[in-house]
């Protein structure tokens, strides 16, 4: 590299760079017509052994669903998706379980080989349990053994519905409801598999708890479910990581995720996105809207850290409800678009109980076409004595043609409450590089210094393994910059 | 003939006057009202302020006289013009010797050149029903290159109970000029009326515009100004709005940024007590290069008063090297008021410095009791604070004239000393 690389070198870069992880796994699927009503609803929910209470729920969560509007206030632009026009439901063709790793299809072990996450290295070296999801069915869980002596429970959704319906018809739906939005609402009612956790009163989880997601059947959804449960004085961190291969066609991913804290349990939950971006002519790309809830009781805390780099439309904002006094909400993003893609993400910090404090730290950073919007809500209520909070949302743009936007909604009724909100918006400043480069470090490097510094206070709240991976897909976003 | 009147505009409007000939561009706002319906919290831009209890009352036209010396401001040695409900009224109005100003009727201007003025600008219900039922206003005219020798005082009285006050001005400061407009808004011997006021402006290349506007209504009126100003390269434009009165307040201020070099500067203060409901919505539109804006907007709210800021900038494609600053501050004196703030920031080009912040907080406690420790009393504590915090706003008043007349109003109605 010469040392005459500049900022446009770096937005060309960024345009050019296609996607690194377009593969089709090529294994048999067992998928459903397409389109959407009671019927196939029934035909999910029996083609999953379901018990009568949880069809009667997705039941009601679609009557719900077929009277709401697809909302339209994100500053995203995209041709709506026709939801007759999707099969919801795919597995993978074999439906025997796993007794070892050996069992494994090896196919897809070499699946995740791409993915750059081999299983018998995280098995080995990070004593990370996964659990894999290909298309809906989750396929391998490793660690059981090891956690269920702890009590704790990390199954698929489908599992946890078999064998402890009492914990999820406790907890499913209480943060995040059926009529909720227009997507948990559609997820209720279609979801196919997901995570489950339950971590028991006072346990410390010993590792990380990871799923890994993938949409691999062209055509399908993505409507995964899932629910951590955090009982009393217990902690864990949880981690999810997404990566798709190409397809053409637009897909569809609304996810629901539930995080319920309880009295002085911690919860933090670690996202890397790296879904189908579409190509370089904003062709394709996965639509991702998500619907992210914590629920924060008495001391609880709830961490939510994300890196989310691919689809080609985002949609999505985790938040805090921070019910019992003393609760701590935390929300840490970076936010990288690029060519076409669209992103209107944030948080919103819902402050109920006393002394609760939230902090938003949002990262923007633009290139190509794109456009980046940070959306925030922070709400302290009138019985939420002391409340503290602090926004700070940055915004980078590299370059002419992209867009960083802020709309931060402040709502105050409580006099003792604390609220600071501050964003800026620049782009990199050339007086940064000539200090750089004065230095004698080159501009390409000192683009990535400035990039990697830019990003530093939210990859730094990752867990250490995950933190890694983030920084290896900021590296590809970033390619040919960050040295 | 009864018409079956299932729209709240039209019926809201049903009774008011219009001239025996209607002008185009009142036509086209007369058209435009038709299908038209009054915001609810619904729509975005009125998420937090509900006008629905205001509109559903009926007002009068009705001129009226009214005394406004105790409304002059001393030593200000402006010209006065005053709008009594809405009606500008030449006798009580002195237009002092300044050949740099000349001051028109709004009706009597052609109106070719006016609705060319006004061509093309967003208008929501309450701007249209102003332009379609308007009954009177001025429109100023600042000469190329000149200096105006007396700032421009706007008195607007509202007298009278449940009267709606539809005043329409354009301010005109041609290549070159400079002036000063001071809008004051007042009320005498009213209750549950309305103010619903435009305001439109267009300052031309290296013009100088500053707009100085008081609005301390009774607290009982629903008070509606629609303002919206138009730069040209390389001109200078101030407003600072000043608001402690009405019941309801909604504050819409544009500025269309329509050329190069151009600084944009926008303050307010508005101190809210009982269950007053301000809101200030700013827009600052970038549509071309090397322009900076600041905006600034302080908040004090006691009792049940509940603010609202909602300030957006937007930097468009290719408008470089835009320097943008936004910052709204909140202060709660009681348990029970409250505030609502969105700064936004929409930016589509990269060579930007855009930067906004909002506070929401309380009077701190370790400064209260530093001052207490000094035999300071809490009143007076409390006072101190407030004032520093509202003061920097107030310092951006530079008519000397019109500071000391806010600073007596704040001395009157609050208690506090600057």
């Amino acid at each position: 590299m010469s040392n005459t690389y500049t900022e446009e070198d770096l937005a060309r870069n960024l345009e050019v760079q296609e996607y690194k992880y377009g593969f089709t796994s090529d294994f048999k699927s067992d998928t459903i017509p397409v389109g959407l009503d009671e019927d196939v609803i029934r035909l999910i929910s029996s083609k999953k052994e379901e018990p009568e209470w949880l069809l009667e729920k997705r039941l009601q969560a679609y009557r719900a669903w077929t009277t709401m509007k697809e909302p339209d206030w994100a500053h995203v632009n995209y041709e709506k998706p026709d939801f007759q026009a999707i099969s919801y439901y795919s597995a993978p063709g074999q439906t025997k379980k796993y007794e070892s790793w050996d069992d494994v299809d090896p196919e897809m072990k070499e699946t995740m080989k791409k993915l750059g996450i081999s299983m018998e290295e995280q098995q080995r070296l990070t004593g990370t349990a996964v659990d894999f999801v290909v298309d809906s069915v989750s396929v391998a869980t490793s660690f059981k053994k090891k956690l269920g002596e702890l009590g704790i429970i990390f199954c698929s959704f489908s599992e946890a519905v078999e064998n402890h319906p009492e914990l999820v018809k406790k907890y499913m739906g209480t943060v995040v409801p059926h009529t909720d939005n227009f997507y948990a609402a559609l997820n209720s009612a279609v979801f196919t598999d997901g995570s489950f956790c339950y971590i028991p009163k006072g346990v410390r989880c010993p590792m990380e708890l990871s799923t890994y997601f993938r949409i691999n059947e062209g055509g399908t959804g993505q409507f995964e479910r899932t629910l951590v449960v955090a009982d009393e004085g217990s902690y864990v961190s949880y981690l999810e990581g997404c990566t798709a291969p190409m397809r053409d066609e637009n897909q569809l991913h609304a996810a629901v995720v539930e995080l319920i804290a309880l009295d002085d349990a911690e919860i933090k939950y670690s996202t890397v996105q790296n879904w189908y971006p579409g190509n370089k002519d904003g062709v394709g790309g996965v639509f991702n809207f998500v619907t992210k809830r914590g629920l924060c009781e008495r001391n609880a805390k709830i961490s939510w850290t994300q890196v989310e780099t691919g689809s080609a439309v985002t949609w999505k904002y985790p938040s805090c409800v921070l019910k019992g006094d003393n609760s701590i909400g935390e929300f840490y993003s970076v936010a990288v678009t690029n060519n076409f893609q669209q992103a209107d993400t944030g948080s919103k910090m819902v402050h109920l109980g006393k002394n609760t404090s939230s902090t938003i730290i949002s990262k923007g950073i633009s290139a190509g076409e794109s456009q980046n919007t940070y959306r925030g809500l922070v709400q302290i209520h009138a019985g939420a004595e002391n409340a503290r909070n602090r926004s700070e949302c940055d915004s980078l743009l590299l370059s002419d043609r992209s867009g960083a936007h802020t709309f931060p909604y402040i709502e105050c009724k409580n006099s003792s409450a604390r609220v600071e909100h501050e964003a800026t918006t620049s782009k990199i400043g050339e007086d940064q590089i000539f200090y750089c480069q004065q230095r004698g470090i080159d501009s390409e490097k000192a683009i990535g210094l400035i990039v990697n510094g830019y990003c530093k206070e939210v990859l730094n709240h990752m867990p250490m393994e995950f933190a890694v991976e983030a920084q290896k897909l900021l590296e590809i976003s970033l390619e040919n910059s960050v040295g | 003939m009864e018409l079956v009147l299932d729209n709240k505009v039209l019926e809201f409007v049903s009774d008011f006057k219009k001239p025996e000939t209607i002008s185009k561009v009142r036509k086209q706002a007369l058209d435009a009202l038709t299908g038209m319906d009054f915001p609810t919290t619904r729509v975005e831009e009125w998420k937090y302020t509900r006008v629905a209890k205001y509109v559903k009352r009926k007002y009068k036209q009705t001129q009226a006289s009214t005394n406004i010396e105790e409304y002059a401001i001393a030593d200000l040695n402006a010209h006065q013009l005053v709008f009594v409900n809405g009606y500008y009224d030449e006798s009580l109005s002195t237009i002092l010797d300044d050949d740099a100003v000349s001051v028109q009727k709004i009706d009597e201007l052609d109106e070719e050149y006016y609705s060319d003025l006004v061509d093309g600008t967003e208008e929501n219900v309450f701007s249209l029903i102003n332009k379609a039922y308007q009954t009177g206003g001025v429109f100023i005219q600042i000469k190329k290159n000149k200096k105006a020798n007396h700032p421009i005082h706007m008195i607007h009285v509202l007298e009278g109970e449940e009267v709606i006050a539809n005043a329409r001005h354009f301010v005109l400061a041609e290549n070159g000029s400079k002036s000063e407009v001071i809008a004051t808004f007042h009320s005498k011997n009213s209750a549950n009326s309305f103010t619903n006021v435009v305001l439109e402006g267009h300052v031309e290349s290296n013009a100088s515009l500053t707009i100085n506007k008081l609005q301390t209504e009774a607290k009982d009126v629903l008070h509606i100004s629609n303002e919206l100003f138009v730069q040209d390269e390389s001109s200078n434009f101030l407003i600072n709005t000043i608001t402690t009165g009405a019941q309801l307040t909604r504050n819409g201020l544009d500025v269309i940024v329509e050329g190069e070099n151009c600084h944009t500067e926008m303050n307010g203060a508005y101190l809210g007590t009982e269950n007053q409901h301000m809101d200030n919505h700013t827009l600052i539109d970038q549509l071309y290069s090397n322009c900076t804006s600041s905006e600034s907007y302080k908040g004090v709210m006691d009792g049940k008063s509940v603010g609202v800021f909602n300030g957006k900038v937007i930097v468009r494609q290719d408008a470089q090297k835009i320097a943008a600053y936004q910052s709204n501050k909140n202060i709660l004196l009681s348990k029970t008021a409250s505030v609502n703030s969105k700064p936004e920031l929409e930016i589509y080009a990269d060579d930007v410095r855009c930067s906004h912040g909002s506070t929401i907080g309380e009077l701190d406690q370790e400064a209260i009791y530093y001052l207490r420790s000094r035999g300071i009393s809490a009143a007076s504590a409390k006072q101190l604070l407030v004032a520093g915090f509202i003061g920097d706003i107030l310092d951006k008043v530079e008519n000397e004239a019109l500071r000391a007349d806010i600073d007596e109003l704040f001395l009157n109605d609050f208690g506090w000393k600057f």
